[in-house]
């Protein structure tokens, strides 16, 4: 609350309130207008495109240009889709703070409806990856947790580690940790290519394969038990080493000196 | 030997001569002494005496999760099927259902999941594995920098130097057999490294996977290589390494009533006995608790291998990782020899420099003897402090270990410190020459100064803190003097001369020419206790001269 | 401390309060000889000795208790129960608990041995003679004599002939050894050098087989910035010598705009900027493909080599040798992604007959 107060008067607070309150009651029409009105919900969908516009030219055009054909600083985001919006701006890698290898997921600033706006509008742009619907990326197939593994093996792990753990890649570049990723996300990385990420489309890797990689990357980072006790980070056999070192040979020679000491005389001399 | 033919039974009973036993204990033991000749192996061994350190107890981490994984091995025997044929898994951990696997990876789930205690065991064995080795790796540290290795401890240090490298060899061997993604990786690496080696590299290939790779034989090869083989080996070498223990008696350290020529400490029969069969259990507990709470190689989540597909932080064990680490820092050099033939030196030359890493520590009590020219038995250790060059070049050789596992750790090196896993192969590869040169010359300082510190507190007593003022008004600190037991142990090292170049001309006057290996032997004497190599020790003229001298300083 | 001390009140030395061995004579730093022994609790206190014995007896009770504990956990526990202990997890309960009962059951025997040693046991130091190891020289000229004797006697060194001919024999023999060893494998010959894209033809082609779907693909499938691992046409999952087929097969599909492909061999090996490079790593064979879309450039997860995919595959950093090697694609009739040909060059790791 505190940090709220301290940006009232920020030079954009006026706008951010006023965009707010459009973005609510405009979020709020597109979301609950009925979808069989094609009348009403084309004119919600330009609403949404002019309010996600608005957003678009506060937060991202000095890097992207106002109508996303982007700059020396970012890239056009001409056919990207809604998709691409909502997986970078969700996950709060956009805006970036500042230019580096790599440009970090931090905390979200934007409503859900905000996005839908910004991505609305992007959209506009050129056609490109749709943002998922829930059935998209929820498995129902009861085998969906094996084949998305063997499917992560061959198209993931590479990058993300076996438990999806992340790596490095050139550079100070990485490929980030899967852990606590919503599904929608994840769907959303494989459909447009991130940043680095190559992508998986659908023309290549179908819905239903990507529903089952999310099905898998949702057990072994949430719900997969390690049976043999702590998974020192899912890292392979350095962290098994370093442990190994630490705690086994540590502990022993511990008791080794332990064993070997002289008892304590009754007499300190 | 001829003489004791003659004397055969004369008596018509024959009769021992042996006192009645007191007991049905006794009389057992008479009976197995009568075919084994037990009392006399024992009347030497039953009393033996062990010196009392930690350090000293080591090796016996070493024995004992070597027993460990004998023990547990055997166990998983009884249920590992060593095959490549094809099964699908349909067990009860569903995120494999219905994946292609070989029955190698199957037996290992199998283990895992449904035998009970089969997972505790196999990490038993794989947790008792990485102990083995680092606890192998400490005790040759130890044995290294204390002089341990000095005749007549030579060979002993041979046969545990084989000990380490075929540990880490049968390490390998054993995380390749469950045949999952990251153990593949493994053996991938080690055809790959097998093709680059000149003429014979794709026979010996060939031959090894009995095809191409990765064939169906690689991992029954390897099983057989790595329960009856390696283990073989090493249960010879390791019985003979226990041997010469006992035969040299242990080392130990300078002290009042040690000298060279008597070992003091504890009788086998009752105390270590008692601390060295009860450090077993106390080894096996520890490593038991650590199997109960760290889960060491989940082969369910890697997977089973498949060449086209990889995980990334692909690294062997920890003692491969030194290699690892070569081999990932090496630049990509690739020449055309002989018309055409491919040398691939980007691996040929790590996989030159791996043995050679080992092999420098292993040759070393000989160069060590060699360029001091000692041929003296010695049973009282040094202090790392008291031999500089050899503790300096431990740690070099200590730090190059180190570098290179920072390179073959190098991407989970940049993804958990934010680096650029470039900059890492880049410092690797500048750090391999330059750290081990730094190290080597603090350490040899550091071990000086310590030298300087033992001098001043044998000479001034140690600083007791307290500030008394002399008449004059001049305040000094009050010295206690040491205790007669600190003053020998501070003062008990040898202070070896550098040995010097023949003199240039004989007896009779004709000139001799030193050699090239003479001369390159003294300058290295030099190097070892010349000048600058070692602090002269305290001696009984300065001692005195400074406790009737200025005063209790 | 301003005021004087006196000398009284300075710290006595302990050094000399063992008293029978100060060093009084000519060398300071002669060795006084072993420390007198001194009792520890339990050598001069009854109840002391007792306590330990108590404690040593409870450490192997408890190690009873321990064994019990695990047997108990081994019929009660479900194998396929899972536990949440702070701060392991989710665990299995009965690796848990059989790790657990078993290290307390062993440690606590060790334990137990180990305090009754320090405690109750004679902690008396001995000193043992040591012998030097070296044999005195008359042992040495005697079995020195003895081996002449028997060399002698055996007529070695004299009779030449059994001599050399038992050195010839020894030195043979094992040869049958090595020569048993020839069948563990075929001999190279051009396995190596050639990949299950050899049967491809220009009559007849094989299809680039998408991985994940097991079907053939067009090029409109494949996207600017994507990544699809292929393998040929008739390569089946649950054939015999999959493994050893996709060891070499395998394919790494990526599509660059044409005008930012560098190289211009490599751009016409595409197809309108699909490469099809080896997914098998030139430097000891991994499967790379950590492919980063913007930069082009693929790393390898194993030891780091880095290709530039927009310049034929380039080694940019890393021990990788020389390039990735690339697959000459095209379409077929009905406009699927084919091969017309096996690689130029053998994939994965070089070797010793590999022709640069």
């Amino acid at each position: 609350m505190k940090k709220l107060s301290a940006r009232r008067r920020h030079p954009l607070a006026a706008l951010v309130v006023l965009l707010l309150a459009l973005a609510a009651t405009g979020g709020l029409y597109a979301a609950f207008a009925p979808a069989e009105k094609a009348q009403a919900d084309t004119s919600a969908q330009s609403l949404a495109i002019d309010e996600g516009k608005k957003l678009f030219a506060v937060g991202c055009s000095s890097c992207h240009g106002l109508n996303g054909q982007g700059s020396s600083d970012g890239p056009s985001l001409v056919g990207v889709g809604s998709a691409a919006v909502d997986f970078q701006v969700g996950t709060g890698r956009m805006p970036a703070q500042q230019p580096g290898a790599q440009v970090p997921s931090k905390k979200n600033i934007y409503s859900q409806t905000q996005i839908d706006q910004m991505a609305a509008f992007v959209a506009s742009l050129g056609p490109g990856p749709v943002i998922p619907t829930e059935e998209q990326y929820t498995a129902t197939d009861a085998n969906a947790v094996a084949k998305g593994g063997e499917l992560f093996r061959t198209n993931c792990a590479q990058c993300h580690n076996f438990a999806g753990q992340g790596g490095a890649l050139t550079k100070g570049k990485y490929a980030p940790s899967l852990d606590g990723v919503d599904p929608k996300h994840i769907y959303e990385a494989m459909q447009t290519g991130p940043q680095n990420m190559p992508s998986f489309p659908d023309t290549t890797m179908p819905e239903e394969q990507k529903k089952q990689i999310v099905a898998f990357v949702r057990h072994t980072t949430n719900d997969e038990p390690n049976p043999g006790g702590l998974a020192l980070g899912s890292l392979g056999p350095v962290t098994e080493g370093l442990f190994g070192w630490i705690f086994g040979l540590g502990a022993l020679i511990a008791v080794a000196i332990w064993v070997a000491a002289h008892t304590t005389k009754a007499k300190k001399s | 030997m001829s003489s004791t033919s003659g004397a055969t039974t004369s008596a018509s009973k024959p009769a021992s001569t042996r006192a009645k036993p007191a007991n049905k204990g006794e009389a057992a033991v008479d009976w197995v002494d009568g075919r084994l000749g037990i009392y006399t192996l024992a009347k030497s061994n039953l009393r033996k005496i062990f010196p009392d350190h930690w350090s000293f107890m080591l090796g016996e981490i070493c024995l004992y999760s070597f027993v460990i994984i004998i023990l547990t091995g055997v166990y998983l025997t009884l249920f590992f099927k060593p095959s490549m044929a094809e099964v699908v898994y349909h067990g009860p951990y569903t995120p494999l259902e219905g994946i292609r696997m070989s029955e190698a990876y199957a037996s290992t789930m199998n283990i895992s999941f449904e035998i009970r205690g089969g997972l505790l065991i196999r990490q038993i064995h794989h947790w008792a594995a990485l102990v083995f080795v680092a606890a192998m790796l400490v005790h040759m540290m130890r044995v290294f920098f204390t002089g341990a290795f000095r005749k007549p401890r030579e060979i002993n240090w041979v046969f545990g130097f084989l000990l380490l490298v075929l540990g880490m060899f049968d390490g390998f061997f054993g995380y390749s057999l469950p045949d999952d993604l990251l153990s593949g990786t493994g053996i991938r690496f080690m055809e790959g490294a097998i093709l680059a080696v000149p003429i014979v590299g794709t026979y010996i290939q060939m031959f090894l996977f009995g095809g191409q790779f990765p064939g169906t034989d690689i991992v029954p090869r390897f099983f057989t290589i790595h329960v009856l083989l390696i283990p073989g080996i090493m249960l010879g070498l390791l019985v003979a390494h226990l041997i010469l223990v006992f035969y040299h008696k242990h080392t130990q350290w300078a002290g009042p009533g040690k000298t060279e020529k008597n070992v003091v400490g504890m009788p086998l029969m009752p105390v270590y006995m008692a601390k060295a069969g009860g450090f077993f259990f106390l080894v096996f507990g520890v490593i038991s608790a650590i199997s109960a709470i760290a889960t060491i190689n989940p082969i369910w989540a890697y997977g089973p291998y498949r060449p086209d597909q990889v995980s990334t932080d692909a690294q062997p064990d920890w003692y491969m990782g030194f290699s690892e680490g070569l081999i990932r820092v090496m630049p990509g050099w690739e020449i055309s020899v002989w018309g055409g033939h491919t040398l691939n030196l980007g691996v040929m030359i790590p996989l030159a420099i791996f043995p050679m890493v080992l092999v420098a520590i292993a040759v070393y009590p000989f160069i060590e003897g060699w360029i001091t020219g000692d041929k003296r038995e010695h049973h009282i250790l040094d202090r790392p402090r008291n031999a500089p060059v050899r503790t300096a070049l431990g740690a070099a050789w200590i730090s190059l270990y180190l570098v290179l596992l920072v390179g073959g750790g190098n991407d989970l090196f940049a993804t958990h410190f934010h680096l650029s896993l470039n900059s890492i192969t880049y410092f690797v590869r500048v750090g391999f020459f330059v750290v081990p040169v730094v190290v080597f010359f603090i350490t040899k300082r550091w071990c000086l100064g310590l030298q300087r510190r033992d001098k001043e507190k044998v000479l001034h007593g140690r600083e007791s803190g307290i500030i008394k003022r002399l008449p004059h008004g001049e305040f000094v600190e009050v010295h206690t003097p040491l205790a007669a037991k600190d003053l020998h142990t501070l003062t008990a090292h040898d202070q070896p001369q550098p040995v010097e170049l023949p003199a240039e001309t004989d007896e009779n006057g004709v000139a001799r020419k030193a050699g090239v290996l003479a001369k390159t032997r003294a300058k290295l004497s030099e190097g070892f206790y010349g000048e600058g190599a070692q602090i002269a020790k305290p001696t009984a003229e300065e001692f005195r001269e400074i406790e009737s001298g200025h005063g209790h300083h | 401390m301003s005021h004087d001390i006196s000398e009284e009140n300075l710290p006595e030395s302990h050094g000399d309060s063992h008293g029978h061995a100060v060093a009084v004579h000519d060398d300071p730093f002669a060795d006084p000889g072993l420390p007198v022994h001194e009792p520890r609790r339990t050598d001069i206190d009854e109840r002391a000795a007792k306590r330990a014995e108590r404690q040593v007896s409870l450490m192997f009770v408890v190690s009873m208790l321990a064994t019990i504990g695990f047997i108990a956990s081994y019929v009660v526990l479900d194998i396929d129960k899972i536990v949440y202990i702070f701060p392991l997890g989710h665990v299995s309960a009965l690796n848990f608990a059989l790790g657990l009962t078993l290290g307390v059951a062993l440690f606590c025997i060790g334990a137990g041995a180990v305090h009754w040693a320090r405690t109750l046991m004679s902690d008396h130091e001995l000193p043992a003679e040591r012998h030097p190891i070296e044999a005195d020289d008359e042992v040495r000229a005697d079995v020195i004599e003895q081996f002449r004797t028997g060399a002698a006697e055996s007529g070695f060194g004299r009779r030449k002939m059994i001599r050399n001919t038992l050195i010839g024999s020894m030195a043979m023999v094992p040869l049958s050894g090595v020569v048993l060893l020839r069948d563990l494998g075929p001999m190279p010959q051009q396995k190596l050098n050639h990949t299950g894209w050899e049967a491809a033809t220009v009559q007849k082609p094989l299809q680039l087989i998408n991985m994940n779907t097991n079907e053939p693909m067009k090029p409109e499938d494949v996207l600017v910035g994507s990544l699809t691992f292929a393998k040929p046409e008739g390569l089946e999952e649950d054939a015999e010598d999959f493994q050893v087929q996709i060891a070499k097969d395998a394919l790494m599909l990526i599509r660059i705009a044409p005008e930012d492909i560098k190289d211009s061999t490599s751009r016409d090996k595409g197809f309108e900027g699909i490469l099809a490079y080896s997914k098998i790593c030139t430097h000891v064979g991994c499967p790379i493909s950590l492919y980063e879309q913007q930069t082009h450039h693929a790393l390898c997860p194993c030891h780091q080599s880095t290709f530039d995919l927009a310049d034929g595959a380039r080694v940019i950093f890393g021990p990788a040798g020389h390039p990735l090697p690339q697959l000459k694609i095209t379409t077929d009739e009905q406009g699927f992604l084919v091969a017309t040909g096996d690689f130029d060059e053998p994939v994965g790791p070089s070797f010793w007959e590999r022709k640069r």
